[in-house]
């Protein structure tokens, strides 16, 4: 870890990160609010009122929690059987130069539950899947829309805690069209060109068929690439336009664009921070989140870096002694690999420039356990601050007992109902992944496809579910969810773990901020526990960390923790 | 009743809970507290096991033992909780027991009835000897009446029928006079049984904050199931088959059951402390709310100042030395046995060494106080050389008017020095004395009402916990403000009538403010009942006990603070025990999860941090932690953490490094211990 130069990036990726926090949460401010003026205004706000004239949606007027949950519900549903059946019948739909066939129904579920969600799991590889329309219409859409929805409802969220006696949280159709005309669309069409600067293709060719020195065929796949890759980034979706999703040359390649796309996957969620403290109006909250989920992103990296770069113990009695590079790409070397798994797995995103799978055990029990802890290190737009704020609601109650009063958020009281709703979050998400999990361990179906035998393999399964059920969509790639004898089961598991993983923690979060938009607002006083400062991050941090380890160390015992001492005693898997 | 407390471990109510601990056994009785009922069943596996494990059958017994003893380790807490509740209830109890009542029946005839008879409405008399057969109100009638039973106040008190002193208790007795009394409360329904039946866990309800509480810690329960469960499947993958004894003392060990077995016990030692305090509260509910205040309202008389004013000060006119003010005021006051006049006396004596002289019938006339000339004096005839005097004090105006009806003049040193006192929050009274038919200003008097010693630090601490205090006082605003100031209130209300302390009270609720508040009469009724926890005073009328939800037997206004540190004491101590459970889990898994894994990963060593012995001895250890540390908790969970008046943050801090650190420390080194003294008594 003597190696300045990495220090010196991971400096300037904080520094920056810190940079930007404050001016897009200002932004979102004003982008979160129905009546909120943009520099954008001129000339989206036509675009604007023309969508809320062809859907028929009265922009002035709110709904209540539960008809933002219909509407959200309703959209997604009816999304999600768009994209399917554009992928079970892309032949027979444009742009589709290679000829690719309709995906099977367990692919295409699969596949439009991960998109949906904003998981973005990829059973299939694009580049010999999927067609151009289907990579831009049935998929891209998603990547703008489920985005969207995460900062709706973290939005409507935030709202519900701020207000006082409130019936209403906001209008879904009005939060998930701003945030796509003023957020999302304007970033990711700078972001594309300057991907396109980088060097990050975009075309609609067929493939090029190229001949190797050696005298062999390769073929190279084209695309329209880079106004993928920015949502994907931006939007914390991850799927990649091809397998090697940011390894690749095309999708990946230069340091700068590494750098900044690692950077984009965390500017929303940094900047939802800096937009929750000022809604709640109490900002040094907003920078304790902030600070708690700096502090546990910085841990999980050198603790990932360290164990990439100890490599492993075999090959270094071999004299290798450069780190671990099995499943590395040379170009990004064993840090910016380590670095940039440990944010693809804080937040949602699941993009990778590395093979997870191929890390030490240690290295990949990080990603492992970012994802079960609830992806609240940044998270996915949206969906990282509304996880983190259970968590913080968890803490709260719990320590603000120990002041001598009735627990209180951001001067709501924490009531039996509240605590019901958190509850039921951890408990499905713990659920869905132990018990899915538990099924694969010891069914035919499960254990089929792995490519990986004893503890690894194991870890193979624990990281898929989690990796569903966080809606994080990255893998350890030695599992083959979508095997050549069309067993549908991991298909099928994935996909409904993703969709439990994202909707049945969404109704609770959602009943949540209707249940805290009806209460009182109780004003600060000496006597109540201001959820900032250094306990308070403290605190956040143990229950976080505290919750996930309780739940999952016995997983991740029977997986990345035996391998790695059975690693020390010279067993590989 | 008296105040004092019933030491923690009485050798009585320990026999008691022994037993009761044992018949709580009973799983109806576990269903109530998710966490135990679940221990319950392990336990009973855990037996079943004995004849189907693999495991050394000492190892399962053991484990199956212990994971009995941790449920009735829990039902003792809460055992010994209820049986201090009931002692103390009992005291109360015994005195109302046997009581005969002479009924009054429709045609005016009296009959003689047993009192656990009675019912709401009923009429009784009772004579002087006689003790009063159950809760009522005086409708005819005074009498001197012995509350000691209830109050541990031997001084007997006035109860006469009307105005804000006609509220009686059952088991007082009647020294003099006859009361007929109407009974308030059918048996079984009166204040006293409500409280019994509060610290009894049958009919206890469970308090909002108790409820959310007992939501969290099923459902961590629940996922701490779902982990055993999965951990089955997930050892067949790796070829470990886990014993159903061990995932079972995983289980336990992770489910919160240090709080879980002493939740109940925290709430009932809460009334129970109330209950010390001679303080009764009609739910656990409003015990909780304490915790939750941040607005007090306190009646300035007899809570912020002694009940009277006290003279503090002579303002002699020009021309008049102090000597001959304190002289005269003293002279008129000789006579006046009001607090106000005696302190005068007092204060002329103290500064001026002027002893009271004893002023015979023929010499002197004392003129008492009316409402008509709102003077007072005296006057002297004519005797020993010295020409008759006749000397008046009182309200500055009248005392004005007096002088110029004399032929007299009132200087405007005098005028100033009145406005001076009242500014000051002080009552000025003027001396005026007239010789010869002329009449002479001789200065003011400085009536000031007295703040209580240390209540301005009180309220500092209050401050610092974040409550807010408001005086509420019939005087003038600008009395009011002095002595507002003096003894450091956060606000006050002046010139207060009931209708506008009920205002006020709205206002702070609709603010957001939870609002506390003592009051007697009748006419705090409303707002006693409006308040989110009212303490009425034992002293008061029948309408201000129903209205209040809590009693202060000893009719103390400044208790309330107390009641608010008890209401803290218990959030705190369960939030404190709650961070302590959860975080012992850490050292469980370190002690069991490597003793699981080591028999076929054994290169998981090292992870045995504590270097136990071996991985049967692991798993018992962490099991007999777990059992004991609720017996070792008990104290703590009967007395409460203590509670300090420091800020939010400050507190937190504390508690957190306390329970959360400590609560992660402490299994380390008890599963330790306990490992070692398993192997050296070779029960493993």
């Amino acid at each position: 870890m003597n190696n300045p130069n990495a220090w010196f990036q991971f400096a300037l990726f904080v520094g920056a990160l810190l940079l930007i926090t404050k001016p897009l949460g200002l932004y979102l401010v004003r982008v979160l609010d129905a009546q909120g003026r943009t520099f954008l205004d001129r000339l989206v706000k036509p675009i604007e009122r023309l969508t809320y004239r062809v859907c028929g949606i009265d922009p002035s007027k709110e709904q209540s929690w539960l008809g933002y949950t219909v509407a959200l519900l309703v959209f997604s549903l009816v999304s999600l059987l768009f994209t399917y059946f554009i992928l079970r019948y892309q032949d027979h739909l444009p742009l589709n130069p290679q000829g690719f066939p309709g995906l099977s129904p367990a692919l295409a579920f699969n596949t439009a539950a991960s998109f949906t969600t904003n998981t973005n799991w990829q059973s299939y590889s694009g580049e010999s899947t999927m067609s151009y329309f289907s990579q831009m219409v049935a998929l891209t859409i998603h990547n703008f829309m489920s985005a969207a929805c995460g900062i709706a409802i973290a939005a409507a969220l935030v709202r519900g805690i701020a207000r006082h006696y409130a019936k209403t949280i906001g209008n879904f159709w009005v939060d998930t069209v701003r945030v796509t005309y003023y957020l999302l669309a304007p970033l990711c069409l700078v972001f594309a060109l300057f991907l396109v600067s980088q060097g990050i293709i975009q075309n609609f060719q067929p493939y090029t068929t190229a001949h190797t020195l050696e005298g062999a065929t390769q073929t190279i796949a084209q695309g329209p690439v880079a106004s993928q890759v920015a949502i994907k980034m931006l939007g914390t979706n991850g799927g990649g336009f091809f397998n090697a999703n940011a390894a690749h040359p095309f999708e990946n390649p230069t340091p700068l664009s590494n750098f900044i796309q690692m950077l984009s996957i965390f500017a929303i969620p940094s900047a939802l921070t800096w937009w929750l403290g000022r809604t709640l109006k109490n900002q040094r909250h907003g920078w304790a989140v902030w600070s708690a989920m700096a502090v546990m992103f910085v841990v999980g990296v050198l603790v990932c870096w360290k164990a990439e770069v100890s490599g492993n113990p075999i090959h270094q009695h071999l004299g290798v002694a450069d780190g671990n590079m099995e499943g590395k790409e040379v170009r990004f070397g064993v840090f910016n690999s380590a670095l940039f798994a440990t944010i693809t797995t804080d937040a949602s995103c699941g993009a990778v420039n590395a093979m997870h799978d191929s890390f030490t055990p240690l290295g990949g029990l990080v990603p492992l356990f970012n994802i079960e802890t609830g992806e609240v290190i940044f998270g996915g737009v949206g969906a990282g601050l509304y996880g983190m704020l259970i968590f913080v609601i968890l803490a709260v109650f719990i320590a603000g007992l120990m002041v001598g009063r009735t627990p209180e958020y951001a001067g709501k009281k924490i009531e039996a109902y509240d605590i019901k709703l958190v509850m039921l979050v951890l408990m499905v998400l713990a659920a869905t992944i132990l018990g899915l999990t538990a099924w694969a361990s010891v069914a035919k179906w499960g254990t089929d496809g792995l490519n990986n035998a004893g503890p690894h393999g194991f870890s193979e399964m624990l990281y898929a579910f989690s990796s569903a059920v966080g809606n994080n969509g990255s893998a350890f790639a030695g599992l083959t969810a979508n095997p050549s004898n069309g067993d549908p089961h991991w298909n099928a598991t994935l996909g409904i773990a993703m969709l439990i993983g994202r909707f049945l923690m969404i109704v609770p979060i959602l009943a949540l901020a209707g249940n805290f938009a009806g209460k009182r607002l109780v004003p600060a006083s000496a006597g109540t526990f201001r959820t900032k400062g250094f306990t308070f991050v403290l605190l956040l941090i143990g229950t976080v960390v505290l919750v996930g380890a309780l739940t999952f160390l016995p997983g991740l015992a029977m997986g990345p923790i035996v391998e790695h001492f059975l690693m020390g005693a010279s067993t590989l898997f | 009743m008296s105040t004092q407390a019933t030491s923690l471990f009485d050798g009585a109510i320990l026999r008691q809970a022994v037993i009761d601990s044992l018949k709580k056994l009973d799983p109806r009785t576990q269903l109530k507290n998710p966490v135990m009922f679940i221990t319950l069943i392990g336990a009973i596996l855990s037996f079943q096991q004995l004849f189907t494990s693999k495991d050394p059958f000492g190892y399962v017994l053991q484990i199956a033992l212990w994971l009995l003893f941790t449920v009735i380790f829990a039902n003792f807490a809460e055992a010994v909780a209820e049986g201090r509740g009931k002692a103390q209830a009992r005291a109360l109890r015994a005195s109302r027991k046997q009581l005969v009542a002479n009924r009054r029946r429709k045609d005016g005839t009296l009959e003689s009835i047993d009192a656990t008879q009675l019912a709401k409405g009923d009429l009784v008399f009772v004579k002087a000897g006689e003790l009063i057969p159950g809760d009522g109100e005086v409708i005819e009638g005074a009498a001197s009446v012995d509350e000691s039973a209830i109050t541990g106040e031997s001084a007997p008190v006035i109860r006469e029928a009307g105005g804000d002193r006609s509220a009686v208790t059952g088991g007082t007795a009647v020294l003099s006079d006859t009361l007929l009394i109407r009974i308030t409360a059918n048996p079984g329904e009166g204040f006293l049984d409500h409280m019994i039946s509060l610290v009894e866990g049958s009919s206890r309800q469970k308090t909002p904050n108790e409820i959310a509480l007992t939501i969290l810690l099923s459902a961590l329960t629940f996922i701490f199931l779902l982990v055993i469960l999965a951990l089955k499947p997930f050892g067949e993958y790796a070829g470990v088959a886990f014993s159903i004894t061990t995932l079972i003392a995983l289980l336990v060990c992770l489910i919160p059951t240090t709080i879980g077995g002493l939740l109940s016990a925290i709430g009932i030692a809460g009334m129970d402390r109330l209950l010390q305090r001679n303080v009764l509260a009609v739910s656990g509910r409003a015990v909780e709310a304490a915790g939750d205040i941040d607005v007090l309202l306190l009646d300035k008389t007899g809570t912020i100042t002694l009940g009277n004013r006290q003279a503090a000060e002579f303002v002699p006119a020009p021309g008049v030395t102090a000597e001959r003010l304190a002289d005269a005021a003293q002279l008129a006051s000789l006579a006046d046995e009001t607090p106000e006049g005696r302190s005068i006396v007092v204060l002329a004596k103290e500064k001026y060494n002027l002893r009271g002289r004893d002023l015979a019938a023929p010499h002197a006339a004392f003129v008492p106080f009316t409402a008509q000339t709102r003077m007072s004096g005296v006057d002297l005839a004519a005797n020993a050389g010295q020409p008759a005097r006749t000397i008046r004090k009182g309200a500055a105006a009248n005392v004005k008017t007096w002088i110029e009806s004399q032929g007299g003049s009132y200087p405007a040193a005098i005028t100033e020095a009145v406005d001076k006192i009242s500014r000051h929050g002080g009552t000025p009274l003027v001396v005026a004395e007239s010789v010869n038919g002329t009449a002479t200003a001789l200065g003011a008097i400085y009536l000031k009402d007295v703040v209580k010693g240390g209540i301005k630090e009180r309220f500092a601490q209050l401050r610092a916990m974040g409550i807010r205090t408001v005086m509420i006082t019939g005087d003038n605003p600008l009395t009011a403000a002095a002595i507002a100031a003096e003894a450091g209130v956060d606000d006050f209300l002046a010139q207060a009538t009931p209708e506008m302390k009920l205002a006020r009270i709205r206002q702070e609720q609709a603010d957001g403010h939870l609002v506390a508040m003592t009051g007697d009469g009748t006419n705090d009724a409303p707002a006693l009942a409006q308040a989110d926890v009212g303490v009425a005073m034992n002293t008061g009328t029948q309408a201000a006990k129903e209205a209040g939800n809590m009693v202060d037997l000893d009719s103390n206004p400044t208790k309330l603070l107390d009641i608010v540190a008890i209401g803290k004491q218990l959030l705190i101590t369960r939030g404190a025990l709650t961070t302590f459970s959860i975080a012992n889990d850490v050292a469980k898994y370190f002690a069991i999860i490597p003793a699981m894994l080591v028999g076929v990963f054994p290169a998981i060593a090292p992870l045995n941090v504590m270097h136990l012995a071996s991985p049967l001895s692991a798993i018992l250890s962490a099991v007999i932690f777990n059992a004991l540390v609720i017996i070792a908790l008990i104290p703590l969970a009967l007395r409460g953490v203590a509670y300090r008046p420091i800020g939010a943050e400050a507190m937190l801090r504390r508690n957190l490094v306390i329970y959360g650190l400590g609560g992660i420390i402490v299994p380390f080194i008890g599963i330790k211990l306990i490992d070692v003294l398993l192997n050296a008594l070779h029960l493993v």
